[in-house]
């Protein structure tokens, strides 16, 4: 292995390619193709209708242009839109998958055979969209609650599906949740009952491993009343010299007293150093607090993807609803994030709190764009803004767009602001006590995003903090 | 211990330190004063390896007991502080979201590492500290605050001492710990040195004021002038200093220059 390759493999650890064989579509998108991917996966017909609806109104809308970031435009039939690994046989557990992808997954740190699993935490690995399977699926049944594949949710609860399914991200939502509705391959499905809380956490891993195909999952989250889950959600890419389109939809419902923590460290490739490759990350993610007095927060780590365009919103429809999004945006290279939240008030007495931690490193882009919408109807909102950025060097840049649009007088709404930047002397002040610049400098960025570590789940929070450290010893050498 | 010869010292190239000559030995305590601008602040952050503060002559050697002369000026600020030098902030910087624990136990922890000594998990370092922080009768509430966040000019100075404490450095340089201090907080702040100082390290205090100099008694006093020591002598020459003012030590020591 040559030096420069070796270098490259310490920066993303996760490059790898997997050889697996797989059943693709041929590249482009038309109905033909809607028509092939809904049939390989047997759906029931409303799901075909649904997308061949989103079908139609994609072809009629045109990319978002209004986010802070460049890139050449995408040629939408140069895409492979199916792709699946090739199974051997009708696989009963995780034990029967192809060898090669059980090693991927252990290699990324997420073992699913049998025998090594992580207790606790029940993980739907999906790879190329398609999801392999679920672990600890017993546990989880013994409480009544669903957690598959999307596409198994199909065919076992598909009155959940169509009740839900489009309630929070509309077929025409926008651009890229229209096409994701049209061509999405698949995802996770997760139901909790009535007045359980889930014991365990449940989590998704996403691995993209075709050059060529786009990755449109969709994942669709229903917590009953007075039922409680965390989720949790981690991505992973391999290295290709080519844009990898990532446009997945993610929709959570919360009725009465239900609460939804939906926590995401994503690091999928970034491009090289010099901007070449690396994944498009177009999310549409939002939850809708429907019942009353019900919880939503979303906690994510964004620390890979050339380009992030997401923004994890609350719909607070139930009144005492309340919604949170916190969110650490750490930019290096030349990687751009135009990423923030939506909070929409609607029903009495909503709450909602936004804390986002933005880093930008190296000539990268970092952008908190944020909404708060309070409706004639809310009476009483409340929210809370914090958005703070830290620059570590000088060709990047950092900006915040904040808008308010309040159109009930009743409402409190607070936000706060500051940049600032990785002082010379607090680096010196440190050092003058022992510790290594990369120490220190580790020391103030993870001082500086503490208040939204605190919000991940223990074992997350701890990959988080090792995440963006290893980014930015890239990035201070 | 350490011994300075010639130092020049430039900040963004204007020269600040002309030719300073310096030297300190185990177990004794010097006062650095003189008037402001003369380069006394310049002089502790150049020891303790500011990169914002460049050398462009002279040598500074520094020694630990009966092992070999370390060149000061090659090593980085968190080497230096392995190798026992300690520096008390004028201005001490706040560290948002980091506790006062974690700091001082990663500090103590790369110190330990460095010089092969065992390093502290977290709770016997938790009592290591409270121990420590009697010394400066700092409030165990403090350790788990924010790094000099929201704390008052007197606490960050007592939060210098007790670092000094926990690191117990081989050598101490106080950048103007007693300036902003009530007669209280300099009275404790005072007794902490005092109970730190012993036979096998050296103090060195940039101060304006004879005040301190009540609490720590000094071995040697220096006036720094315009880069340069100009004038050593005992205690006595702190009290004249305080009575006279600088013009009459300059102006003898310009005639001697001349």
């Amino acid at each position: 292995m040559n030096s420069e390759l070796k270098k490259q493999n310490r920066e993303y650890k996760y490059g790898f390619i997997t050889d697996i064989e797989s059943d693709t579509a041929p590249k482009g998108l038309n109905e033909d193709i809607i028509r092939f991917i809904s049939e390989k996966k047997s759906e029931p017909e409303f799901v075909l209708n649904f997308r061949l609806k989103a079908f139609e109104k994609w072809k009629k809308m045109s990319p978002p242009k209004w986010a802070n970031v460049t890139y050449p435009e995408i040629d939408f039939q140069d895409i492979v839109y199916y792709s699946a690994p090739k199974k051997k046989k009708e696989i009963t557990s995780l034990d029967d998958l192809d060898p090669e992808l059980l090693a991927t997954f252990e290699k990324l740190g997420i073992p699913l055979s049998e025998q090594k699993r992580i207790s606790g935490v029940a993980i739907d690995a999906v790879f190329d969209s398609v999801s392999l399977g679920t672990t600890n699926k017993d546990e989880l049944e013994k409480h009544g609650i669903i957690f598959s594949s999307f596409s198994e949710g199909l065919k076992t609860h598909p009155e959940i599906i169509e009740k839900y399914l489009g309630s929070v991200v509309p077929i025409g939502d926008n651009f890229y949740s229209a096409l994701n509705s049209a061509v999405f391959t698949d995802g996770s499905f997760c139901f909790i009952p009535k007045g359980v809380r889930s014991p365990i956490d449940l989590s998704t891993y996403f691995r993209i491993n075709n050059e060529e195909s786009g990755q449109f999952e969709r994942t669709l989250l229903i917590a009953e009343e007075g039922s409680f889950v965390n989720y949790l959600e981690g991505c992973t890419a391999p290295q290709f010299d080519s844009n990898q389109l990532h446009a997945a939809v993610v929709e959570l419902v919360a009725l009465d007293n239900a609460e939804i923590n939906y926590s995401t460290v994503q690091n999928w490739y970034s491009g090289d150093s010099s901007g070449k490759g690396g994944v498009y990350n177009f999310v549409t993610k939002r939850g809708k607090c429907l019942g009353k007095n019900s919880r939503i927060t979303w906690t994510q780590v964004e620390a890979g993807s050339s380009i992030t365009w997401k923004y994890p919103s609350c719909i607070l429809q139930g009144d005492r609803s309340s919604g949170a999004f916190y969110s650490v945006a750490l930019t290096n290279g030349k990687m751009q994030a135009d990423t923030g939240t939506k909070m929409i008030h609607i029903g009495k007495n909503t709450r909602s709190t936004i804390i986002s931690k933005g880093i930008s490193a190296d000539e990268s882009s970092n952008v908190y764009r944020g909404m708060v919408k309070v409706l004639p109807s809310a009476q009483n909102a409340r929210n809370y803004s914090q958005c703070d950025s830290m620059l570590v060097e000088d060709k990047c840049s950092a900006t915040t767009y904040p808008y308010t649009e309040i159109k009930n007088n009743s409402a409190t709404i607070e936000h706060e602001a500051s940049t600032t930047r990785i002082s010379e002397d607090q680096l010196f002040y440190l050092q003058s006590r022992g510790i290594s610049q990369e120490d220190a400098i580790s020391m103030i960025v993870n001082g500086f995003c503490k208040d939204v570590f605190q919000k991940l789940p223990l074992e997350f929070s701890v990959e988080a903090v090792k995440l963006i450290e290893m980014k930015l010893e890239n990035s201070i050498g | 211990m350490l011994d300075i010869q010639n130092l020049h010292v430039s900040v963004d190239g204007i020269p600040i330190l002309k030719g300073l000559d310096f030297q300190a030995k185990e177990g004794e305590v010097h006062a650095i004063m003189g008037p402001n601008g003369s380069g006394k602040s310049t002089f502790a952050k150049v020891i303790a390896g500011h990169p914002e503060y460049k050398v462009t002559a002279g040598t500074v050697d520094y020694k630990k007991s009966n092992m070999k002369n370390i060149d000061m000026l090659g090593l980085a600020a968190d080497e230096r502080a392995k190798e026992g030098v300690f520096l008390a902030f004028q201005y001490p910087i706040e560290i948002p979201g980091v506790s006062n624990i974690d700091f001082l136990r990663t500090s103590f922890n790369s110190i330990c590492r460095h010089q092969g000594v065992s390093e502290m998990n977290e709770s016997e370092f938790r009592n290591f500290v409270s121990e420590k922080s009697k010394i400066v009768k700092f409030d165990s509430s403090f350790l788990d605050r924010a790094v000099n966040e929201g704390f008052s000019g007197g606490e960050k100075k007592k939060n210098e001492i007790l670092q000094m404490a926990v690191l117990s450095p081989r050598l101490s340089f106080l950048d103007e710990t007693d300036s902003g201090l009530d007669i209280d907080a300099l009275r404790i702040v005072a007794d902490g040195v005092n109970q730190l100082k012993n036979k096998q390290n050296a103090v060195i205090m940039v101060t304006h004021y004879q005040r301190l100099l009540d609490y720590i008694k000094p071995d040697y006093v220096h006036v720094l002038y315009k880069g340069r020591i100009v004038k050593t002598g005992g205690p006595e020459l702190a009290k004249r200093l305080e009575e006279e003012g600088y013009d009459g030590i300059i102006a003898e020591s310009e005639k001697v220059i001349q």
